[in-house]
């Protein structure tokens, strides 16, 4: 349980930390450490090289730039969590980071770490993909855009070329007064999900959905949206009925199964919480259906 | 390989040492300073029996490596009190049963003294919610929510009357 040697490098800028990772072989970026940690405790990753992010104060911190809510990857779980800016203009993440591990690791861990890590189970890759974020990858090539629908390429992997890292995270901001929703099943609080799904809605005063997204994760490889519940739902009235076609369609997801849960099992969470969480949304944007 | 300058401050005292980049903060503490009442349960960040606050916020200190502490200030369940004394939080403990084996006790503190600094009117949701990340397998849990719940009552008579014990 303990990890194998490596030699430790703490850039205190950012272009060293892209030049150290372009040039140092088999080097790994320690953003908050609480997946990778647990990984080279037990092994699974051995590195020659660790890049600790932790000394790079430009990569924290949360503004609104043209329209979207830019997150640095460095900042922490729990910061995001009693963020003003995340509260007011992206309340899905903040309603999402509460079943993110615990408090101990959300004092740790970063948005960043948790994007590049892609776990198909975790809720801030879900936030992203409901929100159609854009994730900057950084390297000594400078930053490419990456939007987080060609993010996550397969079973905890990523957009990610070996010589980038996540530099900040792009989520566009929804009209004020748009509705979220967020529900997960684990066995444990802190737990990572069995199944869980995210709704955003965007409600007229003519009860029209103008815009509708539905997200479910841990059934697949990664974050999965819902395209033909969003297709229900937008430009149409928003009721029960509405609610109810749109949660059905998440039926169609062909889940994994695993020791936690079968496939059967998941595929009935993954409607069960979608239903729950557009009521959420509808509810949040002042629709009482 | 590896070897790295080290600066911590450990319960307010400051110590330096050269150690190996891949040490952990928790053997950091336990072999490097002699601090054993930080307990290592599965060295992977799910027991929560290696808590320690880190510039005042709980973290696993098996997932740190102690280089990554250099320049932070750490309380371990050393600096809860000092030497021969116990904390309001400690002796609720004791009072309510909140422990019998002890191994889980000192990351079970670290997490509470958190929790009660923070809020210091939790409810009994909100203490079994910070509880999540600390495993016990002796209490049943019963006596550690009670003892934080206690605890959080005399911290607050305690302001209310300032001077009393």
């Amino acid at each position: 349980m303990k990890p194998a040697p490596f030699e430790y490098h703490a850039p205190r800028q950012l272009k060293d930390a892209a030049e150290l990772l372009a040039r140092l072989p088999n080097a790994k970026l320690l953003a908050g450490g609480q997946s990778l940690v647990p990984m080279m405790n037990f092994r699974y990753v051995i590195v020659d090289h660790l890049i600790d992010l932790g000394r790079l104060d430009e990569l924290r911190g949360v503004a609104v730039v043209d329209g979207a809510l830019r997150i640095g990857a460095m900042t922490r779980q729990r910061d995001l969590e009693f963020s003003p800016e995340v509260a007011k203009h992206c309340p899905l993440l903040a309603e999402a980071l509460r079943h993110v591990g615990h408090r101990q690791t959300r004092n740790r861990g970063t948005i960043g770490g948790s994007l590049a890590h892609a776990d198909p189970a975790a809720e801030l890759p879900a936030v992203c993909a409901a929100y159609d974020a854009t994730v900057h990858a950084l390297s000594v090539r400078g930053i490419r855009r990456i939007a987080f629908r060609e993010f996550c390429t397969g079973f905890m992997a990523t957009a990610l070329a070996p010589d980038e890292m996540i530099a900040a995270i792009d989520l566009p901001i929804w009209r004020l007064g748009h509705g979220h929703g967020f529900h997960e099943f684990s066995r444990r609080q802190g737990d990572f999900a069995i199944a869980g799904a995210a709704a955003l809605l965007d409600v007229g005063a003519d009860n029209v959905v103008r815009r509708a997204t539905l997200t479910v994760f841990g059934v697949a490889t990664a974050p999965l949206r819902v395209e033909a519940a969003e297709a229900r739902l937008a430009g149409k009235p928003l009721d029960t009925a509405a609610i109810r076609a749109a949660a059905a369609a998440a039926w169609l997801v062909e889940p994994i199964s695993d020791i936690h849960a079968g496939g059967d099992y998941r595929r009935h969470l993954a409607q069960v919480l979608s239903a729950r969480a557009l009521n959420d949304a509808a509810r949040r944007a002042g629709v009482e259906a | 390989m590896g070897k790295q300058a080290t600066r911590v401050i450990v319960n307010g005292k400051s110590h330096a040492r050269v150690i190996d980049a891949r040490l952990t903060l928790a053997d950091f503490l336990r072999h490097e300073l002699n601090l054993t009442g930080t307990h290592l349960g599965c060295e992977h960040g799910v027991c929560g029996a290696c808590t320690v606050l880190v510039d005042g916020r709980t973290a696993r200190s098996c997932l740190m490596f102690a280089v990554q502490a250099n320049g932070c200030a750490v309380t371990t369940v050393e600096g809860l009190a000092p030497e021969g004394q116990l904390s309001v939080l400690q002796q609720a403990f004791i009072d309510n049963h909140g422990l019998q084996c002890g191994f889980c006790t000192p990351g079970m503190l670290m997490t509470l003294t958190e929790l009660l600094r923070d809020t210091p009117a939790p409810s009994e949701q909100d203490v079994r919610e910070a509880l999540t990340g600390n495993l016990c397998r002796c209490t049943g849990y019963a006596g550690i929510v009670a003892a934080a719940l206690d605890a959080a009552q005399r911290l607050r008579e305690a302001v209310a009357k300032p001077g009393s014990p």
